[in-house]
């Protein structure tokens, strides 16, 4: 994978699971989860708009302007979870393994790349500080444990090989074999993705002169 | 008209945050660097949070405020770490504390932790008391967590260092 394949792959990643992370805005089970996972997608896509921007000289023909297939994006964050058990599951895998490539990230060569990332590192980390204490919450409860086997291989899809014993190490699971993986890695998608995109560029294909409000 | 760079970080320093207008873009630390150059002005403008609505709102007025100087604005964004919160100025944080915000903690090497948020001390900018708990990692923008004072029972607002 070349650099900036890899790139864009962590910005769709962004993108997408802010949009997903959005749709818990107003249904939230908590009023401050309301407000945290609104804080969380807005983060996300603001990351996503800076790894375009770096990327292209137009930020929002990168984010919009592909067809589903071309999207460089783990099947993790397409996911539409409906429960919340399974959101913070993704949560919680999402933020642990994406320090681990963001830690990677901060030392590349290409000075633009590493400064981004490490700006990038100091918000996650809020982020990091929201899963880990719904993770305290729920380690035990039998449903969020479920959930977290379920994602699990989605989670380990998300990262290159080479980093994914790093994972397994900071989650405590063992990395599941290849015929597990199958579907659920990088270079996959999931049906539901389609479906997501159609909802997130509709605005764009509508007024392709470009919207302004 | 000719301009000098005096004169240009003087009219940013009347640019309000369009979120928090107690304090200036000047106040926040997001101008890094202003540059003159026969009536060309360039500006290396660095985001707060890069998921920040208001960015788009920043970097025009800073354009718009520069071409009624009468000169020609270049506004770069520059997205690398070099924006921390302990850039707000200290005129920055004391405006942020009389309306009624916390001011960040000083920036560590590291990223902060969640061990650090609920123990280390956050003071509350009404009653000054140290009695304070963490309502919420998030607020109504992405720079700003929720905590509680136990003293006066007054929730404020505390700036994320970042």
């Amino acid at each position: 994978m070349s650099p900036t394949d890899a790139l864009l792959g962590i910005a769709d990643d962004e993108l997408v699971l802010g949009w997903r992370e959005s749709e818990w805005t107003g249904i939230a089970p908590l009023l401050e989860e309301d407000v945290a996972f609104s804080s969380i997608a807005q983060n996300e896509i603001g990351h996503a708009r800076a790894l375009y921007q770096l990327l292209s000289e137009d930020a929002d023909a990168l984010a919009f302007d592909r067809p589903p297939g071309e999207y460089r994006c783990a099947p993790l964050v397409e996911l539409r979870l409906l429960d919340w058990a399974h959101t913070i599951a993704r949560r919680w895998l999402y933020e642990t393994a994406d320090e681990i490539r963001l830690g990677a990230l901060k030392d590349d060569p290409d000075p633009e790349v590493a400064g981004l990332a490490a700006k990038i590192d100091r918000e996650e980390a809020y982020h990091r500080m929201h899963a880990e204490m719904w993770h305290e919450r729920l380690r035990d409860e039998p449903r969020f444990r479920e959930a977290v086997e379920e994602l699990w291989p989605y989670a380990v899809g998300l990262l290159p090989e080479q980093l994914r014993a790093e994972l397994a190490a900071r989650t405590g699971l063992d990395l599941p074999g290849d015929t597990v993986l199958r579907g659920k890695e990088r270079g996959s998608h999931t049906d539901e993705l389609a479906e997501l995109w159609g909802e997130m560029t509709m605005v764009r294909r509508s007024a392709p002169a470009g919207a302004q409000w | 008209m000719v301009v000098d760079e005096q004169q240009v970080w003087r009219a940013l320093e009347e640019i309000p945050d369009p979120e928090i207008p107690v304090v200036s873009l000047v106040d926040l630390g997001v101008i890094r660097s202003v540059d003159v150059r026969e009536g060309h002005v360039r500006i290396e403008f660095t985001p707060t949070f890069l998921g920040c609505p208001a960015l788009e709102v920043m970097k025009s007025a800073l354009e718009a405020r520069v071409a009624e100087l009468g000169a020609e604005p270049e506004v770069e964004v520059v997205t690398d770490d070099s924006w921390s919160t302990d850039r707000i100025t200290p005129a920055g944080r004391e405006k942020l504390r009389e309306a009624g915000f916390a001011p960040p903690a000083p920036r560590e090497a590291s990223a902060p932790k969640l061990v650090q948020l609920r123990s280390n001390v956050f003071r509350c900018p009404y009653c000054g008391s140290t009695e304070t708990r963490l309502e919420n990692i998030f607020g109504p923008t992405p720079c700003r967590s929720l905590r509680y004072c136990e003293s006066c029972r007054q929730p404020f607002e505390q700036f994320k260092t970042i």
